[in-house]
């Protein structure tokens, strides 16, 4: 099993600790998006919406982290769509770095909102129990992003910060880090 | 409503679902053709986004998070338009299965499902809009919206070219169907996409239009709708 991945990107950390989880060894090709390495021919033959991860099944290639494990929606469709580098660097070219970076704190806070209210009664050791699930995989590269990149604060939101605190002990989440992959810049 | 007859004594009469919705919402429209393929009968009940009744005290007591749509199932309230079609499939897998039972297949569905869900419709939400237009200026949302659209549908066109038959992914009516009819609708409605580039799309607008779930659940036909004007 190939995964063609980028060691920063988000949806790729959540398919990244998924499979440490479950056992599932797959080579790691690395597809660099700050050199737009995605745009070439060869990657748009494997997923034409240019974005990573992209799983290579034998002959299936399955793209889009959520096809790939399906589920914490709240996370992939209102929280990280809206802080993409691309959509970042156009409201930066349009609109000024403050803006950017307000506009980030303000999609990623709306959504850790709603997180802390859902979880807030059901969460223990881990999101939802005292066992990783698919809602951790999906938390995990959200918070972690969230707090390196956009400095949010996680006093607001015990529960979130709480349960990050819990990922850090896992040896398949350390694997899963931007830092450890083999395209990790020092 | 009359009540039923025959109903065992001490059998519990399932409370009807109730979905919380608003009639031009893309999302909504999606878990409105799901319920109708599935046969589920629902109450309606509308929340004006452009009003901000979402925020109100009464449904945040309903949906904590605010989101639209939301269904309710007894006490049980759950959110996000996915996860809601994801219950309603797990629950009611006899009525209508939106999913094929080939792994591969299936894959497939999710990824447009999702191209749909997380690439072209949360950039084109209300709240995005408005910030483009107040930040960036008036014209600049129109331009962003067919570029995120035009993206999306490229790549959609190609992800379903293998696949597609009568509907998205064959000849029977799966997931990809019912998040793509609420996105080319919103398309060709809303957004003045040229369609002729996506040749497999506007074939399943067309197709879309000729079944009855899908056209009960469209924008036009919710009770909350405004009355057509003159």
């Amino acid at each position: 099993m190939d995964m063609d991945t980028h060691n920063q990107s988000s949806c790729s950390w959540r398919v990244r600790f998924a499979l440490n989880l479950k056992g599932i060894s797959y080579e790691y090709k690395a597809v660099d998006l700050r050199k737009e390495e995605q745009y070439t021919a060869e990657f748009e033959k494997l997923n034409p919406m240019y974005f990573v991860p992209v799983l290579v099944d034998g002959d299936t290639m399955v793209s889009d982290s959520f096809a790939i494990l399906l589920a914490a929606s709240i996370i992939s469709s209102s929280v990280q769509p809206l802080q993409m580098l691309n959509l970042l660097k156009y409201i930066e070219e349009k609109a000024g770095p403050e803006e950017r970076l307000s506009w980030a704190r303000y999609v990623i806070e709306r959504g850790f909102q709603a997180l802390e209210k859902l979880l807030e009664n059901v969460a223990t050791r881990y999101a939802t129990g005292d066992e990783v699930c698919l809602a951790d995989v999906f938390l995990a590269p959200q918070i972690g992003a969230s707090t390196l990149r956009f400095q949010i604060d996680m006093v607001k939101f015990p529960t979130l910060r709480r349960i990050h605190e819990s990922y850090k002990t896992l040896p398949e989440y350390t694997a899963s880090l931007p830092e450890s992959q083999p395209d990790a810049t020092i | 409503m009359a009540a039923a007859v025959g109903v065992a004594s001490g059998a519990d009469v399932p409370s009807k679902l109730k979905l919380y919705s608003y009639f031009r919402s893309s999302c909504s429209f999606r878990v409105r053709i799901a319920l109708n393929l599935k046969g589920l009968e629902y109450e309606y009940v509308p929340v004006n986004l452009l009003k901000g009744e979402q925020f109100g005290a009464e449904f945040s007591k309903v949906n904590p998070i605010n989101y639209v749509p939301a269904l309710a199932d007894g006490d049980f309230v759950i959110s996000d338009s996915f996860a809601i079609l994801m219950y309603l499939e797990e629950k009611y897998p006899q009525h209508h299965p939106l999913l094929p039972s080939d792994l591969r297949k299936r894959a497939i569905n999710y990824q447009a499902a999702n191209i749909v869900s997380s690439s072209i419709q949360p950039l084109q939400n209300l709240y995005v809009l408005k910030f483009i237009e107040e930040k960036v200026g008036p014209s600049e949302p129109l331009a962003w919206v067919q570029y995120h659209i035009g993206r999306g549908f490229s790549a959609l066109e190609k992800v379903l070219a293998d696949h597609a038959g009568k509907y998205a992914t064959g000849d029977e009516v799966c997931l990809a169907d019912v998040f793509l009819a609420p996105q080319i609708y919103a398309a060709v409605k809303r957004f003045n996409v040229d369609m002729s580039q996506y040749p497999i799309l506007s074939k399943l607008h067309e197709a879309y239009s000729e079944i009855p779930a899908f056209h009960d659940a469209m924008p036009e036909n919710q009770p909350d709708a405004p009355e057509p004007q003159a």
